[in-house]
């Protein structure tokens, strides 16, 4: 820590936690055991199953369907690249798209 | 729909203190103790206006010539340690020590009688919880035995375990407490651990055999004693009404003299019109000779005739800081101070304490009265209403979980706001009990009190830490037995 000085057996504690966290998040990175699939940090850890592997690196065993993920990307996670603007331009366009997983064809290109 | 959520930060919890032209945090839901620096004092001072976002402490910092990745680290920095959070700032609950904490101390109350009768004892006295009637007097051999045996099976896996005599008048079940410092060492030495004493007396039967006994075997000795001989006669007094000074003043320098193989400390009870802090102080350390002297106001109900009144408590509070500041000129010098307040909370700020009880009664901690009884501590000696089993059938754990319960942290609704509950946690569960008629009530009547030594003693602290940080390695091993 550069801006705080621990002055107790306590405050040093919190000095060894928060310094052994920097190399917290190229440690999630790279998996403990080389044969296991690389797993992206991303929505998986909110709960929302889309682009993320299951538990053999695959996507056979997720609890949603891929294309479940069409709809994160829509609704409920700012991605405004990957779909078209439902807000403002094409408010309709996945009006024919009821079940993701079924009706996910429907889906269409749009043409700004 | 896109929701929008403005994050802001807040100041965590923590209590700051400034000491020789330094600013410093004592973080409340860890015990931690830091010294901040100019950036980081600018953030908290920002925090204190008012919630900031993450863009408004960047500008802050940037107006102080802070470059953004330096700014960006700080305050990661100081999130990272919780000194600032976004959201609600809850307190963390603590958890509850685990259910077979090992027991380190027995306080054995080898007997009830005392020779003294001094009138604001908490066992005699009129705020007294203790039911002796039909109950022994003396602790026998068989009982102190089992009591020992007791101690050896509960603290299995503690290398050292400690046994403190008390009483009533220790001194008055003295061959008792010969066999059983013999006893105990010869039992755990052949369990290949060890085992310490200390006694608590009145020293008015000291002799120089009991004194060689006691500097022998290494047993620790805390004068129960309250100042010079007007001060001391005021309520030290035999059943007579007469004064014990002139009986204990030789005695105890005999005993300073002669007992070399442990500190000597004086313990002074504080009542009304024995307020004269200093004075009582320099009495016994400098023309007695005590190597530590300790200060405690009475344990009493608010009405009691010897309870210290108001006006007075700010005079022992005034004199507290004198001798606080005469600790931290010594400290300074790398001197050793002999006023205890002092030296034990700062053997606990070392340690960065964060309780979940006040004190180990009840959990590394227990009192065993002479019938044998198990209780909290020794204050509760002999007071059926608080017995947590018997050193023969071993520890009664529905009642021993119901007092830790009532007592932890957590129960208390009051010590919640408070930054001080790392290490006071509502204090002594036998005051409480006596003020409140609950041992698991906070000693609301001296949180201000609490409050203003604990801020006294980490600006002591910090002012250590600054210019003599090797003299506060002396207190990292002190055990804040009291």
């Amino acid at each position: 820590m550069k801006h705080l000085r621990a002055l107790n057996k306590k405050a040093r504690r919190i000095d060894e936690i928060l310094s052994s966290n920097d190399a917290d998040v190229v440690a999630l990175q790279q998996s403990p055991n080389p044969n296991r699939p690389h797993v992206p940090m991303g929505c998986s850890l909110a709960f929302s199953p889309g682009w993320e592997v299951d538990a053999a690196g695959g996507t056979a065993g997720l609890c949603q369907p891929v294309e479940r993920d069409i709809y994160d990307c829509y609704v409920t996670c700012f991605w405004p690249a990957q779909v078209p603007d439902h807000v403002n331009n094409y408010p309709d366009w996945a009006d024919k798209c009821a079940v993701a997983t079924k009706d996910w064809r429907k889906l269409d290109l749009v043409f700004p | 729909m896109n929701v929008t959520i403005k994050h802001s930060y807040r100041r965590g919890e923590f209590h700051q203190f400034a000491s020789s032209d330094r600013r410093f945090l004592y973080l409340v839901p860890a015990g931690a103790i830091f010294e901040i620096d100019d950036p980081a004092a600018r953030v908290i001072d920002r925090l204190g206006k008012g919630t900031a976002s993450h863009q408004e402490l960047m500008e802050e910092l940037a107006a102080a010539g802070m470059e953004a990745p330096d700014a960006h680290e700080l305050i990661g920095e100081l999130f990272g340690a919780r000194v600032i959070g976004s959201g609600e700032i809850a307190p963390t609950a603590l958890a509850n020590p685990p259910d077979d904490f090992p027991l380190q101390s027995l306080v054995m109350n080898i007997t009830n009688q005392c020779n003294l009768s001094c009138t604001y004892c908490y066992e005699f006295g009129q705020d007294k919880i203790a039911t002796p009637q039909g109950k022994p007097k003396y602790m026998d051999l068989a009982t102190a035995k089992a009591a020992v045996d007791f101690l050896l099976k509960q603290s299995a896996g503690r290398k050292a375990i400690h046994i403190t005599f008390f009483g009533g008048e220790t001194l008055m079940n003295f061959p008792l407490l010969k066999d059983i410092v013999t006893y105990a060492k010869e039992k755990t030495a052949a369990e290949g651990r060890t085992v310490d004493f200390s006694l608590t007396t009145n020293a008015t039967l000291l002799t120089p055999p009991i004194v060689a006994f006691l500097s022998e075997n290494e047993i620790g000795v805390t004068v129960s004693m309250d100042g010079p001989a007007e001060l001391q006669d005021k309520r030290r007094v035999y059943k007579s009404g007469k004064g014990s000074y002139a009986v204990v003043e030789p005695r105890i320098r005999h005993l300073i003299a002669n007992h070399r193989t442990r500190a000597i400390t004086a313990r002074v009870t504080l009542t009304d019109g024995v307020t004269d802090v200093v004075r009582i102080y320099r009495h016994l350390k400098d023309d007695i000779g005590f190597h530590e002297v300790g200060f405690a106001p009475v344990t009493s109900s608010s009405e009691a005739d010897y309870a210290i009144t108001g006006k007075d408590m700010d005079s022992v509070v005034a004199q507290f800081h004198a001798l606080a500041d005469e600790w931290l000129e010594y400290a300074l010098q790398g001197r050793m101070h002999g006023f205890t307040n002092v030296s034990d909370t700062l053997s606990e700020l070392i340690q960065g304490v964060n309780k979940s009880h006040p004190c180990g009664a009840g959990l590394g901690l227990l009192g065993v009265g002479p019938s044998g009884d198990l209780t909290p501590c020794h204050r509760f000696a002999d007071a059926d209403a608080h017995t947590l089993g018997h050193v023969n059938t071993g520890l009664d754990r529905a009642k021993q979980s119901d007092f830790l319960t009532k007592g932890h942290i957590n129960a208390k609704y009051d010590c919640q706001t408070c930054w001080a509950r790392p290490l006071c946690a509502g204090g002594c569960h036998h005051e409480a009990f006596v003020r409140y008629g609950d041992t698991g009530h906070a000693n609301l009547h001296y949180c201000d009190w609490i409050r203003d030594w604990t801020d006294k003693c980490l600006r002591i602290y910090g002012a250590v830490a600054a210019h003599n940080p090797g003299f506060l390695e002396k207190f990292a091993e002190r055990k804040a037995l009291s």
